[in-house]
């Protein structure tokens, strides 16, 4: 058998290569060494995304197990990028004395869940995409129960473990049903197998239940308050932004590449659920007054948007789904950013804490608020290109109501993004939060942020190169 | 690159740069007109002149172009009149001037990328760009229940551009254009029966943001609570970002479904007309009686777009800059009477004119020029729009066209009751005799806007003749 194709997984092997470094790291270096762990660890991502962010030709090896296209590596760079904007954030709180020692795993675990998702986004067969799947959950749970004195963590990661198991274990039941009824798992295969036989689609709607459960669509959604709000913040970010973003992507290849002969099934269905994430979402999260769970909330409607353009299901709709996540990714992680580090200095995380926080701690309100401008979708922030593109990728398939009803709910999120903006700039408080001081990480990650939201939307070449890359999916 | 020049200034945060900034702009825009006639002159006919166009996003065909007409123009004259003369009304804002006013540019300059934009992307982006400085805008600088009403203002023409948007996107893609721009468009036929679901979409998302019957009630309670210059700009300007979209977009790209549905929204827009004028009477607050006769006036521009014909349709854009003028002008003697008096009640006030003589008069001066007084700017356009309706000889417009006569007979109860009220008869309030005329640069302010007035009163052919000529394009669209 000839090994040399298994070095055209480049993106992983070089993933794995800075991993177990970082492991063999972090166990024998001295004392002294251990300080250069987050930068030394920090610039090896760094050089692992730039090295791999040249997208190659489309091949598959394996025999067809791992299927490569050139859209997979701009996912995956947005991935690493947002891996590292969330590594810069936990700098300081990596450093404290407290989680000195649990440093290195938690730089393993983050980077094995990233993998897991590198091998979701590029499996071939659905055993492969499984084990991708669990890859990326069973040490995400791990990492949502960080803290494991605090027993909301505690709760959290138990709470997380158990759903999603459940949900992948219905998934498999899925899987077993479209193996029973054509006698494979290669999605070449499958595309021209599958042609919407009851049983089919029955084993579609298992199978999905647990890319359902990634996005956290509701009804799937009923875990995302609780971990959200138990795990550490940086954490959360991670969870609302890479572990949706990749399960999304995933999402929309596997419906057109494999259940394509399903699409008069499908649609309705994600169109339901997108209505249903959107709203429900939306009304929740103006009852919050803890900003994680705010955001929480607010990421679960975020990922209904995206569905609009999951349903389009074109070349087009492809383009649009991996700029929105790239625009998301860079607002949802500035908001996180902000939150985390006032959460890490004072503890607070409720909405009235925020009150006059304009007049204390000036930068981060103007980063929050740029933030959430941009989630909801206001020009000329990024945010607002993304949500347009989306919508005409669904209004281009005719989905008229739909994007009807998805801009009457951002009429909805927008209140509840001013109410977090009025918190800020109008409320007058009396012991608002000190002036908190950020470490240069932070700063440096904030920034990323901002100029991505301001850039990303106002230059086009951006979403051109993306669209270029669309049309082979 | 207009715009960016007048941002660039406007980092500073003092004063001075500001106002240099809004003279350039003064500057700028007389220069534009004047290159306009120049032009015209020359034999230009194309529809829009001074076009720049560069590919934004080609997957959406989307081009950020730009283009004036005449319409574009005198908006943008009247833009810049009211931004300048902003600058001077809010001369002492507080706290906060730096912040107060990159908002007001922000905003300023969404307005100005709205008129000149033709593409209906780039349109749609600054019409939303407008919106949201309004929020910070009110509730940070405002008074009385800001909070309420910047909320209620920003969620309700959120609302709107929700509705326009679906309705560019039905546009966009049922006329199977490759292009997003106005003109091109225009040449493509939509299906009439999609025709039917867009156009009301359009017309009501443009419409919010015109004050029309039933999506008005933001605008009494946003512009009582907007400090002065937003109260100046927003009803003076953002408002006819609405009965300009309804003309360019709404009307021009759809014209069949424009005539078939005409008279529901002749009706909305009538009801506008009279109630706006109705609800001013029964009002107390200088700012709310504004408010509702803006409603009222601005109901009259889009009843006379409505009316589809040249003069009706020359009137309507008058009345947009003869209202502009008014309205601003209004919100800047409220603003500099409310400073001194602090209250805007008008059962606690009197006898205002014997300590504010300046003041007083160019009140009165605006009031007159509201209710339409020959030589002032609101005669020229309500008699425009007046004459072009009656055009029409079926009854149904009749009676319309006469019931929206009788609001200039309404304007005149309330604002010579008001005027009364408060600048004449007996001083209500001992401490208001101490109260001092107008400063040097509220002088300036009101003394530009009162020339404005004037000179499009007396001699309204320059910017009749702009207009008419660049009406032609979409009345001949809607003739067809």
């Amino acid at each position: 058998m000839d090994y040399s194709s298994f070095f055209q997984m480049r993106e992983e092997f070089s993933l794995l290569a800075v991993m177990v470094f970082l492991l063999i790291y972090d166990i024998f270096a001295g004392e002294k060494a251990l300080k250069y762990f987050q930068p030394i660890a920090l610039v090896l991502l760094i050089a692992h995304t730039v090295l791999n962010c040249v997208p190659r030709d489309a091949f598959h090896i394996a025999g067809g197990m791992f299927q490569y296209t050139p859209m997979q590596t701009v996912v995956k760079s947005i991935l690493n990028m947002g891996t590292i904007i969330v590594l810069m954030q936990a700098h300081k709180f990596l450093n404290e004395d407290a989680n000195r020692i649990k440093r290195g795993e938690f730089y393993f675990l983050t980077l094995s869940t990233l993998l897991g998702m590198y091998f979701m986004i590029s499996s071939g067969n659905f055993l492969m995409f499984f084990i991708g799947l669990e890859t990326a959950s069973i040490p995400m749970a791990t990492l949502v129960a960080f803290d494991k004195y605090n027993r909301k963590s505690a709760e959290a990661g138990v709470k997380y473990i158990l759903s999603a198991v459940f949900a992948s274990s219905i998934s498999v039941f899925g899987m077993s049903l479209i193996y029973g009824s054509t006698g494979t798992l290669y999605f070449t295969d499958l595309a021209t197998l599958i042609t919407g036989t009851p049983l089919q689609i029955m084993a579609f709607v298992f199978f999905s239940v647990g890319l359902f459960f990634k996005i956290s669509l509701v009804p799937f959604h009923l875990w995302t308050p609780d971990v959200y709000e138990g795990s550490q913040t940086n954490i959360t970010s991670y969870l609302s932004v890479i572990s949706k973003g990749a399960a999304v992507f995933v999402l929309f290849t596997l419906l057109v590449k494999v259940f394509g002969n399903l699409v008069a099934q499908w649609q309705p269905i994600l169109y339901g659920l997108a209505v249903i994430s959107i709203t429900v979402a939306n009304v929740f999260a103006i009852r919050q007054q803890n900003l994680k769970r705010f955001l929480a909330f607010s990421s679960i409607s975020q990922a209904g948007y995206i569905l609009l353009a999951v349903i389009s299901g074109s070349a087009i709709g492809m383009a649009s789904l991996v700029y929105y996540v790239l625009v998301y990714m860079f607002s949802n992680l500035a908001a996180f950013g902000v939150l985390s580090v006032i959460e890490e200095r004072t503890g607070k995380v409720r909405m009235d804490d925020y009150n006059g926080l304009y007049q204390t701690n000036p930068r981060l309100s103007f980063v929050m608020m740029l933030a959430l401008f941009s989630l909801a979708g206001i020009p000329p922030f990024a945010g607002f290109f993304s949500k347009f593109f989306v919508f005409s990728a669904a209004a281009a398939q005719g989905y008229y109501v739909l994007v009807f009803i998805a801009l009457l709910n951002t009429i909805i999120s927008l209140y509840y993004y001013l109410l977090v903006i009025k918190a800020m700039f109008l409320n007058k408080s009396e012991n608002p939060i000190e002036t908190v001081k950020s470490d240069f990480p932070l700063k440096l990650s904030l920034v990323v942020c901002t100029l991505g939201i301001l850039v990303v939307g106002l230059i086009s070449t951006i979403y051109s190169q993306i669209s270029l890359f669309s049309f082979g999916m | 690159m207009m715009l960016g020049l007048f941002l660039s200034n406007s980092r500073k945060q003092l004063l001075f740069f500001m106002t240099v900034g809004a003279s350039l702009l003064m500057i700028f825009s007389a220069v534009l007109t004047y290159l306009y006639f120049i032009e015209r002159a020359a034999g230009n006919v194309a529809t829009m002149i001074f076009t720049a166009d560069t590919v934004w996003y080609a997957p959406f065909n989307i081009h950020y172009s730009v283009g004036v007409d005449g319409i574009s123009v005198v908006m943008l004259v009247l833009t810049s009149i009211i931004v300048f003369t902003g600058v001077f009304a809010s001369w002492k804002i507080d706290p906060l001037p730096k912040e107060f006013f990159l908002w007001f540019c922000l905003l300023s300059s969404g307005v100005y990328g709205f008129f000149i934009s033709t593409d209906l992307f780039t349109m749609f982006m600054y019409y939303e760009i407008a919106l949201i400085p309004m929020y910070l805008l009110i509730g940070i600088w405002g008074t009385g229940k800001k909070e309420y009403a910047a909320m209620k203002l920003t969620l309700m023409l959120m609302g709107g551009s929700a509705l326009l948007l679906v309705g560019i996107l039905g546009i966009y893609y049922s006329s199977g254009a490759t292009t997003m721009n106005i003109l091109e468009i225009a040449k493509l036929h939509i299906p009439m029966k999609l025709q039917y679901y867009f156009f009301p979409l359009t017309f009501t998302g443009f419409g919010v943001l015109g004050a029309m019957f039933p999506f008005h009630t933001w605008s009494p309670d946003g512009h009582a609570s907007a400090p002065t210059a937003v109260s100046m700009l927003h009803a003076g300007v953002l408002m006819k970002l609405g009965g300009y979209g309804c003309f360019r977009v709404a009307m021009y790209l759809m014209p069949q479904a424009a005539h078939e549905l005409a008279w529901i929204f002749l009706i909305l827009t009538g009801i506008s007309v009279v109630y706006g004028a109705f609800s001013a009477i029964h009002q107390t607050d200088l700012k709310y009686i504004n408010a509702y006769s803006s409603v009222s006036h601005c109901g009259l521009v889009l009843f006379a777009i409505l009316m589809m014909n040249e003069t009706a349709a020359t009137g309507a854009i008058l009345q947009m800059i003869s209202h502009g003028l008014t309205t601003a002008l209004f919100f800047a003697l409220i603003g500099m009477i409310y400073g001194r008096t602090h209250t805007r009640l008008i059962t606690e006030m009197g006898g205002l004119m014997k300590v504010m003589p300046f003041l007083g008069v160019s009140f009165v001066i605006a009031g007159l020029g509201s209710l339409g007084l020959p030589s002032l700017s609101g005669f020229v356009a309500e008699m425009t729009i007046f004459v072009g309706a009656f055009e029409h000889s079926d009854i149904f417009h009749r009676v319309l066209t006469i019931l929206a006569c009788s609001s200039i007979v309404i304007t005149a109860v309330y604002i010579l009751r008001m005027v009364g009220k408060f600048l004449l008869g007996k001083m209500q309030d001992p401490h208001h005799e101490h109260l001092t005329d107008a400063t040097w640069f509220e002088r300036i302010s009101v003394v530009t806007l009162l020339f404005f007035m004037f000179a499009l009163g007396s001699a309204p052919f320059w910017a009749s003749e702009m207009i008419h000529n660049s009406v032609l394009p979409v009345i001949g669209q809607l003739i067809k």
